[in-house]
């Protein structure tokens, strides 16, 4: 390579001037085969890595990130072919070289972390075996050296009582520890570049958080250099030192990870930071009334603004919410003692809950060690909540915590085991037959992956029009009627009605599916991570719809999701769930700036991206003025947001 | 691991590059194509067949075989079942473009007239083992637990009979074969693979979002099975439907070969096949016709199976 420096040496543009990339590539063209004719995924694109740097791909799905990263192993699909420019590897151009070639370049000099750590890892073989295998493919150690370089690796890849671990098979790991493994099995050969394909967007929070640092520091003291390819682009900025926008096949903007977000220049690059919902902080402002406001009381609409009150640029440093001189923040003894006890959040709305939910309790039987012995699971234990009409609360919580379990029981689509589910002060629990159709009809779902909660067999028009000739409400021409309301209300022109779901892209199917769960114009709607499968730019826009359709149609959420940053832009109140508890609930800011229980901490720790200054954008532009809107609001003229609210208009263009 | 020396670089000079705004205009996040016809996943599935070429070459020699089978009598003038001793054995002429039979029969008006009995044989058999097999698999998948598990084993022991000897069985209790009779036995053991394949496709599209999203509209299960589950469970079956077709075409032949099927009186290739064999070192074009036809018949369904496979598998689909 070219010039050897210390670790500890700064990066110093100067001294460096001479160096060479590790990895250049210029003016790439890649073409996919396919049955409608030519598709060109990737249009001359232009990057480069420098040895030791980490480089990052942002881009929504499609953009061409993954498929620009894996032509440098050439690991394209059989029908994806390069068609024009070049990659150079090391000095040397590696575009049309033998596959021989490549093949000792993979895993020696070229690593590579995989998306999915589950289906990376070959189920049948005991991990151990797995790394000493790629460590005799790429020549470094054979035999009983090679098993024990094996255990090594894991040891420093993060994994404890690493030894006993490498005899485990994949099952036994977590899917962090799998991840892990996998990065040990990409960095056993020491290769000079690492190429990370969404390393953790399987992950949670808290997880991903613990992979990526550790992925860090390993990189950092070995020097290799990393293609980190991801969609979020809060942990782009937050990991590496250069960003590549990409879009359509197209780079769109390139730079300093500090400077490009600071100061992004393409209208792409400005669409994706103000709708990255790890950078935003505050609560989604609507531009009408909110109902709340109108239905209940003076105290709860003066209280109704803070929701959004503190909107910081650095969410995550809790002491400057002391200093926000706005309104009652949560520091307020009032509200702090309201904190206390969840069942009576806010004493006025209390009243008017729409669904309350009393020690909720779901076991599951796990099959034992005796056969037709079966030993109870509890994943939801004792949860108790209410939702406010009008309102939005969130359940957050990591995989397994049993946030889906409550939504599916509060929809009835499972038995709890004990407890009670009210809705509107009535117990459905043990509604059946027409009791149950007509609750149906006022809780309606909107479930988490577009593309399977749309029958592929029906057209757009008879999959919004479903539920309503379920519960036979009115004749054909008012249903279609009705049907073209919907998807004027989503923002779908009505011509859409005749397609059918594979024509729609995923945020356009979200938007389906919000369309048909308010054909029944229901009162409750529950989001079971309704935007997690989206695309930033697509969730954000959901986001908005989904609280305009609030304030307009007083419609409550319960919102159902891991991800905290979605969170801080709809909930009003919050529920951390941690194996089946509720360990802690408050309203949004509360949770937010005055977490009271380590895992809330370590949760909101964890929100990638959430510490980077965005100095120069608007954000901080409009916090001032803003800050005076929300005094003004607080002070008693609740009802005139028919104004725009001018800090929604700067935050979300 | 600190042992290795490290190599870093830096950048050589910070370099913001921004792509020229007007070189491809961005597009909105979505933007709808308005302007291409709506397209259902058959509709999908219909465009892709239509450019395969051995769907074509299937569907075309289906096309002339159901032509064969409808009017049989216009490519031929010769009566099947008029026999003409003194013209035994006779080599192809104009008359008898395939020559004759030992019985003096005209092989050319036999292999035509034959291709009705097996493609009704076929077709028919076909229809009853898919309902009788779609609907119980279709039970068995969508309801599970103990009725499952009753269904699956019935399913298993029909399973364990081969379709032949299970028809030989039961033809041979039976007094007087006929069209009607054969395409009843042949559906009562042919239906077995039917059934698993519906009932795999059943269970992994009942566990899917569409399902539980119209359960929590309200819809009950019957509705469910009836509009969503099958419609979207259905492709692997039609796909087999389609390839034992071909099975069951055989299967007759087989059995009128054998001579349990078909009576003597009703003109079917298998019958042929069997009368040919003794002559097959002398005459051995007289076991090439039938032979033939039913080969390509067959080879046409299985065939066309396997295209409408490739055109409704996504993931099989050749480029």
């Amino acid at each position: 390579m070219t010039t050897s420096t210390n670790t500890a040496a700064a990066p110093d543009a100067g001294s460096a001037a001479g160096n060479d990339p590790l990895l250049e590539i210029s003016d790439l063209e890649i073409t996919f085969g396919t049955t409608n004719g030519e598709v060109r995924a990737v249009r001359g694109a232009s990057l480069s890595v420098y040895p030791g740097e980490t480089v990052a791909i942002v881009g929504e799905s499609g953009s061409g990130k993954s498929t620009t990263a894996m032509s440098i192993a050439r690991l394209l699909p059989k029908n994806g072919s390069i068609t024009g420019g070049s990659i150079r590897f090391g000095g040397r151009d590696i575009t049309a070289v033998p596959t021989r070639e490549i093949l000792a370049l993979r895993g020696s000099e070229i690593g590579l972390v995989p998306q999915d750590p589950m289906s990376n890892l070959n189920p049948m073989w005991k991990v151990g075996a797995q790394i000493t295998e790629a460590l005799a493919a790429n020549g470094v150690a054979r035999g009983a050296k090679a098993r024990a370089r094996s255990v090594e690796l894991l040891e420093e890849a993060g994994l404890p009582d690493a030894a006993r671990r490498a005899n485990q098979y994949p099952h036994e790991f977590s899917g962090g520890m799998k991840q892990r493994a996998l990065i040990a099995m990409g960095l056993a050969a020491r290769p000079k570049l690492l190429i990370a394909d969404e390393p953790t967007s399987a992950l949670d929070v808290t997880v991903q958080q613990q992979i990526l640092d550790h992925l860090d520091t390993l990189t950092e003291e070995l020097g290799v250099a990393v293609l980190l390819i991801t969609h979020d682009l809060g942990l782009a900025a937050e990991r590496a030192q250069h960003l590549v926008v990409m879009y359509k096949g197209q780079i769109v903007e390139s730079g300093p990870a500090i400077e490009l977000l600071q100061n992004p220049q393409h209208p792409y690059t400005k669409r994706l930071i103000a709708a990255a919902p790890s950078l935003a902080s505050r609560r989604l402002v609507s531009g009408s009334g909110t109902p709340a406001a109108e239905e209940t009381d003076g105290a709860s609409a003066v209280q109704r603004p803070t929701y959004s009150a503190p909107k910081l640029s650095g969410p995550k440093v809790p002491s400057l919410t002391v200093s926000t001189p706005t309104g009652p923040t949560p520091t307020d003894p009032s509200t702090q003692a309201e904190h206390a006890g969840p069942q009576f959040g806010y004493g006025e709305v209390s009243s008017d809950a729409v669904i309350q939910v009393q020690d909720l309790t779901k076991e599951f039987p796990i099959r034992g060690n005796v056969p037709w012995r079966t030993t109870p699971f509890t994943a939801v234990d004792k949860v108790s909540f209410e939702i406010a009409r009008g309102t939005t609360t969130a359940i957050v919580g990591e995989s397994g915590s049993g946030k889906s379990t409550v939504a599916q029981m509060v929809l009835k689509l499972l038995e709890p085991t004990s407890g009670r589910v009210l809705f509107e002060g009535k117990d459905v629990t043990t509604y059946k037959g027409k009791e149950l159709k007509s609750l149906r009809r006022r809780v309606q779902p909107i479930f988490q992956n577009p593309y399977g909660t749309l029958d592929p067999m029906y057209s757009i028009y008879n999959t919004i029009e479903e539920p309503l000739r379920l519960h036979g409400i009115g004749d054909a021409k008012s249903r279609e009627a009705k049907v073209r309301d919907l998807l004027d209300k989503v923002a779908l022109p009505a011509e859409m009605m005749r397609r059918y779901p594979n024509e729609l892209s995923g945020g356009q199917r979200q938007r389906i599916a919000i369309a048909r769960a308010l054909a029944l114009d229901p009162e409750v709607v529950i989001c079971d991570e309704a935007v997690s499968a989206l695309d930033v730019l697509v969730q954000s826009q959901v986001l908005e719809l989904l609280n305009d359709l609030q304030s307009e149609l007083g419609l409550s959420y319960l919102f159902i999701t891991h991800d905290l940053a979605v969170v801080r832009q709809i909930a009003d109140r919050t529920l951390v769930m941690e194996k089946g508890k509720v360990v802690e609930q408050g309203t949004t800011d509360e949770v937010f700036h005055a977490p009271q229980q380590d895992y809330t901490k370590r949760l909101l720790a964890a929100i990638p991206g959430g510490s980077i200054p965005l100095a120069g954008s608007e954000t901080i532009d409009v916090d001032a003025p803003d800050a005076a809107v929300e005094d003004e609001q607080v002070d008693g003229s609740p009802q005139d947001d028919g104004v725009i609210d001018p800090f929604s208009e700067a935050g979300h263009v | 691991m600190r042992s290795e020396p490290v190599t870093r670089s830096v950048r050589p000079a910070a370099t913001h590059f921004v792509a020229p705004l007007d070189e491809t205009p961005l597009q909105a996040v979505d933007a709808v194509d308005t302007t291409s016809a709506p397209r259902s996943m058959w509709a999908e599935a219909g465009r892709n067949l239509v450019r395969n070429p051995v769907f074509l070459i299937s569907a075309a020699l289906i096309v002339v075989i159901l032509f064969v089978a409808a009017f049989p009598g216009l490519l031929t003038g010769q009566d099947p079942n008029y026999g003409d001793i003194s013209k035994a054995n006779q080599p192809p002429s104009s008359e008898h473009p395939f020559g004759t039979t030992r019985q003096g029969y005209d092989v050319l008006a036999r292999v035509l007239y034959g291709t009705r009995t097996s493609v009704m044989v076929g077709f028919f058999t076909m229809i009853l083992a898919t309902l009788i097999g779609g609907v119980l698999g279709a039970l068995a998948g969508y309801v599970g637990g103990v009725f499952d598990a009753i269904l699956s084993r019935v399913t298993d022991i029909f399973f364990a009979i081969p379709l032949i000897l299970g028809a030989i069985v039961i033809a041979n209790r039976v007094e007087s074969m006929n069209v009607p009779m054969v395409i009843l036995v042949l559906g009562v053991f042919g239906w077995t693979n039917v059934a698993r394949i519906m009932r795999g496709s059943v269970i992994s599209v009942k566990n899917q979002d569409f399902v539980t999203a119209s359960t929590a509209l309200g819809a009950n299960s019957v509705t469910n099975l009836v509009k969503h589950v099958v419609p979207n469970a259905i492709a692997p079956v039609i796909v087999t439907a389609t390839v034992n077709l071909g099975v069951y075409i055989v299967a007759e032949a087989t059995l009128s070969f054998l001579g349990v099927g078909l009576p003597a009186s009703s003109v079917s290739w298998g019958g042929d096949i069997s009368d040919a064999r003794p002559a097959l070192r002398t005459q051995p074009m007289m076991l090439f016709y039938p032979s033939m036809a039913l080969a390509i018949t067959v080879l046409s369904f299985i065939m066309l199976g396997d295209a409408v496979r490739d055109a409704l598998d996504p993931k099989a689909r050749k480029r």
